[in-house]
């Protein structure tokens, strides 16, 4: 087999003008050691617009040649082999620029007493232990072009970050400071949704691509570093019961088609495109089709959210007052936007747990 | 000290050489396979499975509303997170004392069964085929290959390849015609999936009481009409594999020896029968023994019981070589099932959740998983069941017991008859499992593509009976319900990879207890108290040898086949460890990477 004719393609770099300032080549290197379910690189196989595979054989027009570097779908080897683009980039020495890409949320090291590890990513070479994922962020993460986080463990810490967790996990923000920047001067890009939408990802990394070729400003981000165009509006705006809501009709239990803000549905003050978009290629979603929106792609996910099942707070007044509809529902829901745009106070980088984790507990 | 009995012997001094795996690509999570492998003898004599990765569910779930544990133990995998928020109602609803409306087991049913056909396809022909691809095989034996090349495959006229070599060129990663369509078709059954719950991974419409899926007949005609476009690829990828896994038979005398273990199956059964099913646990055997796929544990070819009280009560999760605290000296959550039995300290009911992080030591303790093991009072002794990667334990649990009579899938006779409609190619066709003579990697892989069949015709019936109810204007989907006070509960369902099992402990209306057992910790166990290896474990250690290639170039493709037959998660890529650092050119591609450093 050989694979010799994708790499000519993609190296034609069709419709790029000569004159370019941008790189012909950058490596993807993606770790989903953290403390993750690789679900977001399961979703990721999912997109079709574009398809991973396109970025990587050159189907799209105007990106540098893409080295993808993921456990999961890289054909490269195993162990050693598999480590070697990881073990040269921490050294510095990787061939191209790369872009790391981490999916899980960061445990806290510093919390453990003596040897030990919470995650790791092979071995350390000298002493056969377990490499932890913090060593390898520290290593690489001053010498990547772009830092990417896929997925909402990776990007705020998650359900892994959930109060009462033994671990003191965090997203990579709150991992590497709010004010980092990467060597091409970029802040962390975070892609939030637990997992990811497909499309959502892709897209965003195919702008990062495009920014790298030289053909495109960075991508536009908000204070919670979430591309604008994906994460700047709710899923209430894009949901197509939402005219339910409009009219004050609300479904009381899970059998209803209608709105589903008072059986736990958080819609009107989550950042996410979903409902609009639909899960893949335009199917399934969450309240559009009968799920409660839980959040998933929120700072404040998954403790601000929770219990699931019940009516959000300000939610009954909000929707009570659904008639003079207007600046004081708006208002509300901005108040309730900014309550979960948020991330609990016991996600740090402090030596001490503070998540409230009780190994004995019992009520 | 291993669970299947040895070899026969006649034996070279042994040449051993270390070899190890990790980390291992193409899987889920953080999974790492140490051997000592003796080239004198050309086999494995010594393996070590270990996973470096602690998340914590059992542990943050504690004090939270029992409501949200489906939404969060989703997140336990990446890949078949709507097992475990299935497998968390079914604990709930019995907690709760609820069932579901009909239309919403149906529902849910439909959605397990995408699931399945996505899972197993992806794996199937995206990551364990893989290893028996030309690139592969002419890499690790190119004499096996030329034999290929030679020998005609008879199941021609279904799949349409010509020689058996031919399939092997279908399945070259990235290029080959059924890898490719293989991708095609789990973006098809993923469409499927979505139709039914919502979202993939990570279900949104599942709900303890039922689902929040809109039951109008668009939904089944969208998912049908996508199921019919791919029922030909189902009857294909079951003779190619056929097709390939009798010629290493045939063309390698003793590969039934690879990946060998004692015969101890587990299956916790699946699909619930909304006629028969009402989550009490009192009636658990009853409606357990009526779901479509039967739940059974079998030692050494025997039904030792399809009661899932039984199966049940003899759970324990048992320590010896993993980073955790013991937990006998706690206060037990429970001490007496709901019948008066008694309940075991090592239970899950019982289990305390303590992690202490420390140093890997494979004479000490060496991983985060756990070991459970099945309690047989007949023998005393404390069984590392496996699945046999899921469908094996599925196919020969439902095949001996004989009891799934339905429109599309009978069990009879020790077989599983799976009948498919025609296709837009292919005729109407019935597929026959036969049990096998044994519990080995090629016929953990041979079962996936008959379960992915006998998916498709059970999604066929669902759809019948889903209709019929939509017609009848039977559309309800939830049953509301109150939290309890005090309450137990506990789910039994198949994640795609195998058993899985969650329970559950409430009081004062929280989660006092939680603790999901997926097929993984029961496949990738490292040895217990008893010093009894896991199932990765045993089925590697002792195995033999096939690969041409001496310890300088050992790729280790047995070895790898062995693992990977139990499915330990994930899909896609190729790769594999090759000894001393040199690279394998064919399965290298260049635009992927890993031409650095």
């Amino acid at each position: 087999m050989t694979t010799e004719s994708h790499t000519t393609a993609a190296r034609e770099r069709i419709g790029r003008s000569e004159e370019h300032e941008g790189m012909d080549e950058i490596t993807i290197l993606w770790i989903s050691e953290g403390m993750s379910c690789d679900g977001d690189t399961v979703s990721l196989t999912a997109a079709m617009q574009p398809s991973i595979e396109d970025v990587v054989l050159g189907l799209i027009p105007g990106l540098p040649k893409v080295n993808l570097v993921n456990k999961v779908l890289s054909p490269s080897l195993g162990g050693e082999d598999f480590l070697a683009p990881y073990r040269a980039a921490a050294r510095g020495e990787l061939d191209t620029p790369f872009i790391l890409v981490i999916e899980g949320s960061v445990p806290n090291q510093d919390i453990i007493e003596g040897d030990g590890f919470w995650t790791s990513f092979g071995n350390d070479p000298a002493t056969g232990q377990p490499q932890t994922i913090n060593w390898w962020i520290d290593q690489l993460a001053p010498k990547a072009w772009a830092v990417v986080a896929a997925g909402t463990c990776a990007t705020y810490g998650g359900i892994h970050g959930m109060a009462g967790n033994p671990t003191g996990s965090m997203g990579l923000g709150d991992y590497l400071g709010w004010d980092y920047k990467s060597t091409a001067g970029l802040p962390i890009v975070n892609v939030p949704g637990c997992p990811i939408q497909p499309e959502n990802f892709m897209e965003t990394l195919v702008w990062v691509l495009q920014h790298a070729a030289g053909d495109a400003p960075p991508p536009p981000l908000d204070h919670m570093l979430r591309p604008q165009w994906l994460f700047g509006k709710t899923v209430h705006e894009g949901c197509d019961r939402g005219s339910y809501y409009e009219q004050g009709d609300f479904g009381l239990d899970y059998n209803s088609p209608k709105c589903l803000v008072k059986t736990g549905c958080w819609g009107p003050v989550v950042n996410c495109n979903v409902p609009k978009r639909g899960w893949m290629a335009g199917i399934g979603g969450c309240p559009n089709v009968g799920g409660i929106c839980i959040g998933c792609t929120m700072p404040g996910f998954p403790d601000a959210f929770m219990p699931f099942m019940d009516e959000p707070p300000g939610g009954a007044l909000s929707s009570l007052v659904i008639k003079p509809y207007g600046a004081v529902v708006r208002r509300l829901r901005g108040v309730t936007n900014e309550m979960v745009n948020h991330e609990p106070k016991w996600r740090h980088r402090k030596s001490k747990l503070t998540s409230g984790y009780d190994p004995y507990w019992r009520p | 000290m291993t669970t299947t009995e040895s070899r026969p012997t006649g034996r070279k001094p042994a040449q051993l050489v270390d070899m190890s795996w990790d980390p291992i690509t193409r899987i889920i999570g953080n999974l790492g396979i140490y051997t000592k492998i003796d080239f004198a003898n050309r086999e494995v004599a010594e393996c070590h499975s270990t996973s470096s990765l602690f998340r914590g569910y059992s542990v943050f779930m504690k004090g939270k509303d029992p409501r949200d544990a489906g939404f969060i133990t989703s997140r336990i995998c990446g890949i078949c997170g709507d097992n475990h928020t299935t497998c968390s109602n079914y604990a709930q609803q019995m907690a709760y004392g609820i069932k579901p409306p009909p239309m919403a087991e149906h529902i849910t049913n439909l959605g397990e069964a995408a699931e399945y056909m996505f899972d197993h396809t992806i794996f199937q022909d995206n990551l364990v085929f893989v290893d028996f691809c030309e690139a592969m095989v002419k890499a690790t034996n190119p004499t096996l290959l030329a034999r290929a090349e030679r020998t005609d495959a008879p199941r021609g006229e279904i799949h349409g390849f010509r020689t058996i070599a031919d399939i092997m060129k279908a399945f070259n990663p990235f290029e080959g015609e059924v890898y490719k369509e293989a991708l095609r078709v789990s973006r098809v059954t993923r469409e499927m999936f979505c139709l039914m719950e919502g979202r993939h991974v990570h279900p949104s419409t599942l709900y303890p009481g039922g689902v929040g899926t809109m039951p109008q007949p668009s939904v089944f005609t969208d998912y049908l009409s996508r199921l019919m476009h791919i029922i030909d690829f189902i009857k294909k990828a079951v003779a190619m594999n056929d097709d390939v896994f009798d010629f290493f038979y045939e063309a390698l005398p003793g590969y039934e020896e690879v990946g060998r273990r004692r015969i101890l199956l587990g299956c916790w059964g699946a699909w619930q029968d909304p006629a028969v099913v009402d989550y009490r646990y009192a009636s658990m055997n009853e409606w357990g023994k009526a779901m479509y796929v039967t739940p059974g544990v079998i030692v050494d070819g025997k039904l030792v019981t399809n009661n899932l009280i039984d199966i049940n009560l003899n759970m324990r999760i048992m320590l010896g070589s993993s980073y955790y605290d013991d937990w006998v000296n706690e206060q037990p959550f429970v001490t007496h099932d709901p019948l008066g039995n008694p309940v075991d300290m090592r239970h899950p009911w019982n289990q305390t959740t303590v992690p202490v992080p420390q140093k890997r030591e494979f004479d000490g303790n060496y991983s985060w998983v756990m070991s459970p093991r099945w309690y047989h009072q007949e023998t005393d002794k404390h069984l590392a069941l496996d699945t046999g990667g899921g469908p094996l334990a599925r196919l020969w649990s439902t095949a001996l017991n004989g009891l799934v009579d339905t429109r599309y899938v009978k069990a009879v006779d020790g077989k599983v008859r799976i009948q498919l409609p025609k296709g837009e190619s292919l005729p109407e066709t019935t597929l026959e499992w036969s049990i096998p003579k044994w519990s080995n990697t090629l016929e953990r892989d041979r079962a996936r593509p008959y379960f992915v069949a006998y998916a498709a015709a059970m999604a066929l019936q669902f759809l019948e009976e889903s209709m019929e109810l939509v017609r009848a204007g039977e559309t309800k989907v939830f049953q509301d319900f109150e939290v309890p006070d005090e309450a137990i509960g506990c789910g039994f369902h198949e994640a795609v990879r195998g058993v899985l099992s969650h329970h559950l402990v409430i009081k004062d209306k929280k989660i006092a207890n939680y603790h999901p057992y997926p097929p993984t910790p029961w496949n990738a166990s490292p040895r217990d108290i008893y010093g009894t290896p896991g199932p990765y474990e045993d089925a590697v250690q002792g195995q033999p040898i096939f690969e041409e290639n001496g310890p300088d170039d050992f790729k280790g493709v047995d070895i790898m086949r062995t693992v990977r037959s139990f499915d330990p998660c994930l899909p896609c890529g190729v790769h594999m460890y090759m000894g001393k650092g040199k690279t394998l050119d064919v399965v290298h591609s260049p635009t992927y990477g890993a031409s650095h450093g």
